[in-house]
């Protein structure tokens, strides 16, 4: 794949009309990295997994929220191991758990790449204005980007789910609205330096006002570390939504989601492993692949962190 | 250098002081039914408007804020309102045990950071940075809850099966009462802890002493040929720990409001514990006076990281 | 008298500094650039000719002072109000690799100016962009590529097309060869010549290279510590040199034949230039100049015609040098007589 790739390029170099850009390069290093290909095809299953979940329930038989007491629970009412029937065992109620395991990486997945891009966007928006405006707007914005970072974040998102009770809405737009700063902050730094750079001067010589200087001319500067970052937020964001789970502010039941499942599981770990260990390790695997995938990432758009 | 440090506090100050309007607001404008749970079940209209005076429920928002502040500058967050106790004083019990919890974690993560980051830097590519990198990866991956609660199925629940009742399953106790249980309460939790923020030490230390290891007066002291450890340890390490610092010092700062899952996953009653457990109670001025101590904690450590950022660093401009 | 095409009237430009300090930057410069020529502003790194430049495209709001194009003043107008004379007053920055966005291609780069004042967009755009791009020499094929992949010459090629995309009527290059090797800034020099007879325009040339300037330049201001020495047309600043500051640059300039080159005087200023915070008082040369008497270190020479010079020859010295006066041999005599 690779070799057929380069030997085109050999071919067409004469009249390569085509500007290889500092993009098209990092993905070109990045096909290159084994491990984050690997990553990379471990996401795709779990993204598929996640599409294809109502093919688990209909090949096992076994809808997400189905109880089965009688096969499903051994006559003590006790989960049930891995068997014929449950592939993964059952849960303290006599679900299927490989089942709910996939359904439950809708929940993740979603919330990862919802709350990621709620937060990158906002956080890529203010971060400019802050950078690029200056004056007051940079003074109330930095102000504002210190507050959000220095809330106990963890503390403030129960709190608050606590108040108006746990939904997929409510944890979507609490990670987003906390993780923004950071973004912020990354960009706003960018930003300064970056228009001190001649060719914001030459835009502005041109004509250019402040909206399509910002845009146009600072914003594709500014891609690289928030494509990186952003990488390494989704699996920042699936665990801060598994950790409210099984803080049990998630979702109300009995919605399957992996931090919840966990929770569940705590009083039954002594007794049915397989409860507490496909949960935990579908969320692991998953945050390995993205943390794995985002590690190749940065190496890429910045091939300088990892030289020699 | 004084009048950095005033503009600095005073920008601090401005930040709490922004939570505390932030977080008042949003609870205190959050239905509450505080006084109807303290009423019990048999609770009279009258008994409930009675328990709001005295909580001073029924005053408008504002009016409960500027009691809130005026006594909070006074260094009196209020009073739960479960048992009538300072929330200073629910505060200054749990605080020691959050900071046993931190502090020991943090010894345990920095060695474990900075000599895998030595390491790594050291041998770059070969097949123990690329081992190490992948270790400090896999535990950062993990969710704080799973790795607290995989740590105890193994060396708590399996290693008492077998006989070896070396830990407990959760709980604390107190360093007055010898230093033996303290260890062994928190040593898990210290682990559990350790281990997840070693990833970004590891990196931060590869990264920056990959920095400073190319740099020209590294090669000039290899030239006059000191030996390659010194070089590293000496000349090296100390340039590079400048970032590692930083780090270290935000990190604590959140630390003090940001361990809640440890706790909450080991039965450690410090600070997260206690503010998770005021928030199902919605105990708001506990709640509240946590999340400003924390907050306060961390722009705290902000502003020690800064100066201690200027004094190692002559080259940091203080405006 | 040729037409005034820009007109900078007493122009300052300070800028604060951290330790509440001013940087005079530019301190009172009038002149006139007329209608197709070519003026050469030369001065030592720091002299604030870049700031001067900057000012005269309203890329600063001036401290005080007025620049006026077309009989328009355009130093007080607002950006909006700018706008539409952006299209006849360019800039051809220094740096042809900081003043070209390395994230976006170079078709979009020339493009701008089409896009920014909504001229020509689509397949129109691109048309117009590609002849430019033949213009200043450039391959046309090379539309879709990023700054990185070509050279120094070329990306200031790329800034040129850019400068002219919209037929401006004045451009002004700041430092346009400096950052580029000699064999190099001959084509470009070239480039700009070709260009300035093809579409009638009129240039303000900044340069620290005499040389350079001299080349290119039908007039030529020489500026010292934010402030104009000598302003004369080109053949007269080198005939009949009146300021001791201008000799000192021409005596450093290299010379072709070796046996003038001994012969002639050399001239080393002592010193550095002073800080632009605390400029010396009245000569703001006197601290280095061989001829300095006590009169300049209280007086400040105005910018006038001395020695019976033509009106276009105005200097800004109170013993300004005769034709053949050796100032090698001078001594500044500063005491008290």
């Amino acid at each position: 794949m690779t070799s057929a790739i380069e030997m085109v390029d050999v071919i067409d170099e004469p009249k390569a009309i085509e500007g290889r850009s500092p993009f098209s390069l990092a993905l070109r290093r990045l096909r290159k990295d084994k491990v984050a290909m690997i990553s990379l095809v471990v996401i795709v299953l779990i993204v598929l997994m996640a599409i294809l979940a109502p093919v688990f329930a209909a090949v096992t038989g076994h809808p997400p929220n189905e109880q089965y007491r009688d096969i499903g629970l051994t006559p003590d009412g006790l989960p049930r191991g891995p068997n014929g029937t449950f592939w993964l065992g059952t849960d303290d109620l006599g679900r299927d758990i490989l089942v709910r395991i996939a359904y439950g990486a809708r929940i993740s997945l979603l919330v990862g790449v919802i709350a990621t891009a709620i937060t990158v966007v906002i956080g890529v928006v203010l971060g400019l204005a802050a950078g690029f405006l200056g004056g007051i707007t940079d003074t109330i914005l930095a102000r504002l980007i210190d507050v959000v970072l220095s809330v106990p974040f963890l503390l403030v998102a129960i709190a608050l789910v606590s108040v108006t009770g746990p939904s997929l809405t409510v944890t979507v737009l609490v990670i987003g609205c906390f993780s923004w700063a950071s973004v912020a902050r990354i960009v706003r730094g960018q930003v300064l330096s970056l228009r001190e750079r001649e060719f914001v001067e030459a835009a502005r010589s041109l004509g250019a006002g402040d909206r399509r200087i910002m845009f146009v001319d600072v914003l594709p500067n500014v891609i690289a570390p928030v494509i990186v970052y952003t990488t390494l937020l989704i699996p920042v964001v699936i665990v801060t939504q598994a950790t409210l789970s099984f803080l049990g502010l998630g979702l109300p039941p009995p919605t399957p989601d992996w931090g919840g499942m966990i929770s569940e599981s705590q009083n039954y770990y002594t007794t049915a492993w397989w409860f507490i260990l496909f949960p935990g390790l579908a969320l692991l695997v998953t945050t390995l692949a993205f943390n794995l995938f985002g590690d190749g990432v940065r190496d890429a758009f910045d091939p300088r962190a990892d030289r020699t | 250098m004084a009048m950095f440090l005033i503009r600095r506090i005073g920008h601090g100050i401005l930040v709490l002081w922004l939570i505390s309007v932030a977080v008042f607001a949003l609870f205190f404008v959050a239905p509450s039914n505080v006084a109807q749970t303290l009423a019990g079940r048999q609770g009279t209209p009258e008994t409930i408007a009675l328990i709001k005076h005295r909580l001073g429920l029924d005053l408008p928002v504002w009016q409960q804020y500027l009691h809130f502040l005026g006594n909070a500058v006074k260094g009196n967050l209020g009073y739960d309102y479960y048992h009538q106790v300072p929330v200073t004083h629910i505060i200054g019990q749990a605080l020691p045990i959050t900071v046993s919890l931190a502090l020991g974690a943090a010894v345990l993560w920095l060695a474990l950071g900075v000599f895998n980051g030595v390491i790594s830097a050291t041998h770059p590519r070969s097949l123990a940075d690329r081992g190490l990198t992948l270790f400090a990866l896999f535990f950062y991956s993990f969710p704080s809850f799973l790795l607290g609660l995989l740590l105890l199925y193994f060396l708590y629940f399996r290693l008492t099966l077998s006989g070896f009742g070396w830990f407990p399953a959760g709980g604390y106790a107190p360093l007055a009462g010898g230093i033996g249980p303290w260890f062994q309460h928190l040593l898990l939790p210290w682990v559990a802890l350790a281990l997840l923020l070693a990833a970004t030490y590891t990196r931060l230390t590869r990264g920056s002493m990959l920095d400073v290891l190319g740099e020209d007066y590294i090669r000039t002291a290899r030239s006059k040929g000191i030996r390659e450890s010194r070089v590293v340890v000496v000349h090296g390490l100390r340039s590079a720990l400048t970032p590692v610092v930083t780090q270290f010092g935000i990190d604590l700062g959140q630390l003090i409001g940001g361990v809640v899952v440890t706790e909450t996953v080991f039965s450690l009653p410090g600070l997260g514990q206690t503010a998770v457990t005021a928030i199902n109670q919605q105990d708001l001025p506990v709640i509240i006076g946590i999340v400003l101590f924390a907050s306060a904690a961390v722009v705290v450590a902000n502003i020690l990281v800064d100066i201690g950022y200027a004094v190692l660093d002559p080259r940091v401009r203080l405006h | 008298m040729t037409d005034v095409l820009l007109k900078v009237d007493d122009v300052r430009k300070e800028f604060p500094t951290h330790s509440k300090e001013v940087v005079q930057a530019v301190a009172g410069v009038s002149l006139e650039v007329h209608k197709g020529e070519t003026l050469g502003l030369v001065g030592e790194t720091g002299c604030g000719k870049s700031t001067l430049a900057r000012c005269m495209a309203h890329l600063y709001d001036v401290t005080s002072g007025s620049v006026w194009f077309e009989g328009q003043e355009i130093s007080k107008l607002s950006r909006k109000a700018m706008r539409p004379l952006r299209r006849d007053v360019q800039v051809i920055f220094q740096d042809p690799y900081g003043s070209l966005n390395p994230r976006r291609r170079v078709g979009s780069i020339i493009g701008d100016p089409f896009a920014i004042h909504n001229i020509a967009s689509g397949n129109d755009r691109k048309k117009k962009v590609q002849e430019l791009m033949e213009l200043v020499g450039l391959n046309p094929e090379h539309y879709n590529r990023f700054p990185a992949e070509f050279s120094g010459g070329q990306r200031q090629r790329i800034g040129v097309a850019r400068a002219l995309a919209l037929r401006p009527k004045l451009v002004i290059c700041d430092e346009p060869v400096s950052a580029l090797d000699v064999s190099i800034q001959a084509q470009i020099i070239n480039l700009l010549s070709d260009l300035q007879r093809e579409f009638d325009l009129t240039y303000v040339f900044i340069s620290h290279d005499l040389s350079v300037v001299r080349h290119v330049s039908d007039r030529i201001a020489v500026m010292y510590l934010g402030k104009i020495v000598e302003l004369a047309p080109t053949s007269e600043l080198f005939g009949q040199t009146r300021h001791p500051y201008t000799r000192a640059l021409l005596s450093a300039l290299p010379v072709a034949d070796p046996d003038t080159a001994d012969s002639r005087e050399q001239i080393i200023l002592g010193g550095d230039i002073p800080a632009a915070t605390n400029p010396p008082t009245g000569c703001r040369f006197h601290t280095r100049c061989p001829k300095a008497r006590l009169d300049c270190t209280a007086e400040e020479p105005p910018l006038e015609p001395v020695l019976n010079d033509q009106p276009q020859h105005r200097t800004a010295c109170l013993y300004p040098l005769t034709v053949g006066e050796d100032l090698s041999t001078a001594v500044p005599d500063l005491k008290a007589s």
